[in-house]
């Protein structure tokens, strides 16, 4: 047990090390690239803590991103905050409208929920194409005075956004994993396995489920403000878009692997290498991407991570409670 | 002379958890077979191998003489098994003729019909446009067992027939039994209650712990010996 | 009269939302499966006939003829081939392939059509419209939409309560277990059931390619006011779920009536306020 902790806690420094110092000696491109890398990761790990262990499938998560993104806009605009103050901000209100949401959702039953999240998605991208000073259907920049409030050069603003979207994608797996370590972990795999059984042991499932609900609208729209701050535009179809940020997230949990920690993590490094082996596809590559989620989702349902973890018993963030100490 | 039914080994479970560890039993046409056992012993279990909700291996079960472990349940239909399965399981959206019509599926010939069901349990037919779920414990078993007779079986099997109801409609129930074993059907019956499945059946088999803990005929059997088997004491 | 004329044409646009939502009413109620594919679905048997139309030289109305069947196969090819494997205790799995499938099929469109927005053309009964006195006018293309969506719906329950397959469906939305302990094979049942979903697609399909533009990504719509006017109506109930379609359609009119942009807006906050108020939807089914 010693030798693996070790290799563990050696694999988690050297991420973190990699990751600190990347802008360094990475150069812009691929600051960018682990900046889209590391909100996807966001964006995959809290789908997986609704769906993998909340039992809660949701095919509206571009509600939060785009409304993470357009509030982070509005505050950087209307109330002159400065951008990077506005993304917790935009964070927080989005948990707010998250709790409204969640108790009108939250009526209906089963897969029924999943299309509802998505009506209140479309409901948020054509509400904002009403909004004429954010843009209306086209969208708007970030006006330059804007974006220099933030920082003054561009090399200072993108380090910032570079370490938020960093510090992003680790809090959200630290939280993942301290969460489930803690005994309301052992209520959601309780969820997981029987929403039923776990109602009659005692446990809270409506509150559970929307405590994390509220979560996971949180860290979504963190990860949507980061986003639309690196862009520096914003539109309503490119914030609330199905396709990029649920779609996607969802095929890189479910190849990745549901339910567990160090799935999304598989899912996003595969994601990113697929596509840039495949950017000249075009539609081909979404089709290839569908066929594998669909293939996976059938003969390997606990994904690729769940192929390792069967064969070698790996595991890099280890859960397993022992009964006896 | 080849048995109707025969297992040889059968084991079965649900996942990791397994119920039956090796039961032989055999059935000659025209025979009643009792099952009985205490809550858990693997009886209902039993049933759900032979008619194929659950699978097993392909030779545990010989049909005559031919192996059928684990067929798709319609399949096992077709050849002439029929189950009334445990807490009756009429379907709520259906009239009681309706659920009577749907046990006629399997489209096998015999002397079943809709009419002969509601000759032999005439209530049914006042109460034929209602929906089978709001009649009483005793009118909705006979809807069950219409409706697994439907299917003009050759075997019948029957889960805890006298679950929930009052003595006096248990012994209405078994009533109608030797008019179906009249038809040159064979039965198992599966019960906790022993005094109505001794009564019935020529041979019967004593379940515990998923193993045949006693068989013989009810005549030869002690009360001693079958409370022994039953009880594990 | 501006106001009654909207209310009218909101009335009869809820037939062709009745018609997207039939098949998915059904899936669920018969066998608990939700296709979250099912708006791309539309769009695919739209696109087959614009394809009908162009090699084989065929008017709309008569690709229905290949349409309706071809998507029906379809429906039950994937249903046996693929979706019955996806059923079970797990709500994840059918929801998740389905929503693969969704993707796919939207990209194998923009593949083989580009992402151009297509219409049918129908003829020129496609913007007639019959005069009711007093300024009211009623299109005939609507009105012909709305009464085959009564005639399906109506049919359909015939099917359901006069047919022995309909037996089979609703025992099995009871107890697909119990069903097959009847003789039934829960598979070609469930394929049964998706065959016809779909033939209802492949028409509601059609039909919608007549009245408006279409293109392979309006799938996610077209499944969202199908799932709207179901919940509407009440699940289990298929006349409801034309009372659903047509609250929807007259829900839209209305807000397309006073601004363009919020007449699909309108149709969504009808449906919240409909969940909010009435979740069980207007005309649930009497549980027995």
């Amino acid at each position: 047990m010693s030798r693996a902790r070790t290799i563990r806690i050696g694999l988690g420094l050297a991420a973190v090390a990699v990751l600190l110092s990347l802008p360094l000696w990475g150069g812009r491109a691929n600051m960018r690239l682990v900046i889209e890398i590391c909100c996807y990761l966001t964006l995959a790990q809290m789908w997986n803590l609704l769906a993998g262990y909340a039992g809660i499938v949701s095919v509206g998560q571009q509600a939060w991103v785009g409304l993470g993104g357009y509030l982070m806009v509005s505050s950087a605009l209307f109330l002159h905050i400065n951008p990077l103050l506005a993304i917790p901000l935009a964070g927080l209100a989005s948990a707010l409208v998250a709790i409204p949401v969640g108790f009108l959702v939250f009526r209906l039953r089963g897969p029924y929920f999943a299309i509802g999240t998505w009506v209140v998605a479309e409901v948020f991208r054509l509400g904002f194409a009403q909004v004429s000073p954010l843009g209306g259907g086209s969208g708007l920049s970030l006006p330059a005075t804007v974006v220099r409030d933030m920082a003054p050069n561009a090399a200072t603003r993108e380090g910032l956004i570079y370490y938020s979207a960093a510090g992003l994608a680790v809090g959200a797996v630290v939280l993942v994993y301290i969460l489930l370590r803690r005994p309301i972990g052992l209520a959601f795999t309780a969820i997981r396995d029987s929403e039923e059984a776990s109602s009659s042991l005692g446990v809270d499932t409506y509150r559970l489920k929307f405590v994390v609900w509220v979560l996971a609208a949180f860290g979504t729209a963190l990860a949507g403000g980061i986003l639309f701050l690196q862009k520096l535009r914003i539109s309503p179809d490119a914030a609330f878009s199905v396709q990029d940020w649920t779609a996607f997230v969802i095929f890189i949990v479910v190849i990745g692997g549901l339910g567990a920690i160090e799935g999304p993590i598989v899912g996003v490094a595969l994601f990113f290498t697929l596509r840039s082996l495949l950017s000249n596809y075009g539609s081909w590559y979404l089709i290839l991407l569908g066929l594998l989620a669909t293939v996976v989702m059938l003969a390997a349902p606990k994904g690729l991570w769940g192929l390792v973890h069967g064969r070698t018993g790996w595991e890099l963030f280890p859960l397993r409670r022992k009964l006896i100490r | 002379m080849t048995p109707l039914i025969e297992t040889r080994g059968l084991t079965a479970g649900y996942g990791q958890f397994q119920a039956l560890f090796g039961v032989d039993l055999s059935l000659e046409e025209g025979q009643t077979v009792a099952i009985i056992g205490s809550n858990g012993a693997g009886k209902t279990t039993f049933l759900r191998a032979l008619t194929g909700l659950l699978r097993p291996d392909r030779e545990q079960v010989l049909y005559r003489g031919k192996a059928i472990g684990g067929l798709a349940p319609e399949k096992i239909v077709r050849l002439g098994v029929a189950m009334v399965p445990e807490g009756r399981r009429l379907f709520p959206s259906l009239s009681v003729e309706e659920n009577l019509l749907i046990g006629g599926l399997s489209r096998r010939k015999g002397p079943w019909s809709v009419e002969r069901v509601y000759e032999m349990f005439p209530i049914l037919r006042e109460k034929r446009k209602v929906p089978g779920t709001s009649l009483s414990g005793g009118q909705q078993q006979m809807v069950a067992i219409g409706r697994a007779l439907m299917s003009n079986p050759e075997l019948l099997l029957c889960d805890e027939l006298s679950l929930g109801l009052a003595p006096v409609v248990i012994k209405d129930i078994y009533a109608a039994l030797p008019r179906i074993t009249g038809e040159g059907c064979s039965v198992i019956v599966v019960e906790q209650d022993i005094t109505q499945a001794l009564a019935a059946a020529q041979t019967v088999y004593c379940f515990r712990e998923g193993q045949v803990s006693l068989t013989g005929s009810p005549a030869e059997l002690s009360r001693e010996a079958i409370s022994a088997a039953y009880f594990g004491m | 009269m501006g106001a009654i004329n909207t209310l009218v044409q909101g009335v009869l646009l809820g037939g062709l939302y009745a018609l997207f939502a039939t098949g998915l009413s059904l899936t669920f109620g018969i066998m608990r499966l939700v296709n979250l594919a099912h708006g791309d679905f539309i769009v695919l048997a739209a696109f087959l006939a614009l394809a009908a139309g162009q090699a084989l030289g065929l008017p709309p109305i008569t690709a229905l003829a290949v349409v309706i069947p071809a998507m029906a196969g379809l429906g039950y090819a994937l249903q046996r081939g693929l979706l019955n494997r996806t059923l079970g205790n797990d709500m994840l799995r059918p929801l998740l392939v389905t929503f693969g499938l969704s993707v796919i099929v939207q990209n194998l469109l923009l593949e083989g059509f580009s992402a151009d927005s297509q219409k049918l053309q129908g003829g020129a009964w496609e913007t007639a419209s019959i005069g009711l006195g007093g300024g009211l006018f009623v299109g005939v293309y609507p009105l012909i939409v709305f009464a085959l969506a009564v005639l399906v719906i109506g049919g359909l329950q015939l099917l359901f309560y006069r047919t022995e397959l309909g037996r089979v469906f609703r025992a099995t939305s009871d107890d697909r277990e119990t069903v097959g302990l009847m003789g039934a094979n829960n598979n070609h049942i469930n394929a049964m059931a998706m065959a016809i979903a779909m033939g209802v697609v492949g028409l509601a399909g059609v039909l919608f390619a007549i009245r408006t533009n279409f293109d392979p990504a309006g799938g996610g719509s077209r499944l969202l006011f199908a799932f709207e006017a179901v919940i509407i109506g009440g699940l289990g109930n298929l006349w409801g779920t034309l009372a659903g379609g047509v609250v929807l359609g007259v829900a839209q009119a209305i807000g397309g009536a006073i601004n363009p942009g919020w007449q699909i807006l309108a149709g969504h906050i009808a449906f919240l306020i409909v969940l909010l108020v009435r979740p069980q939807g207007l005309f649930p089914r009497v549980a027995h």
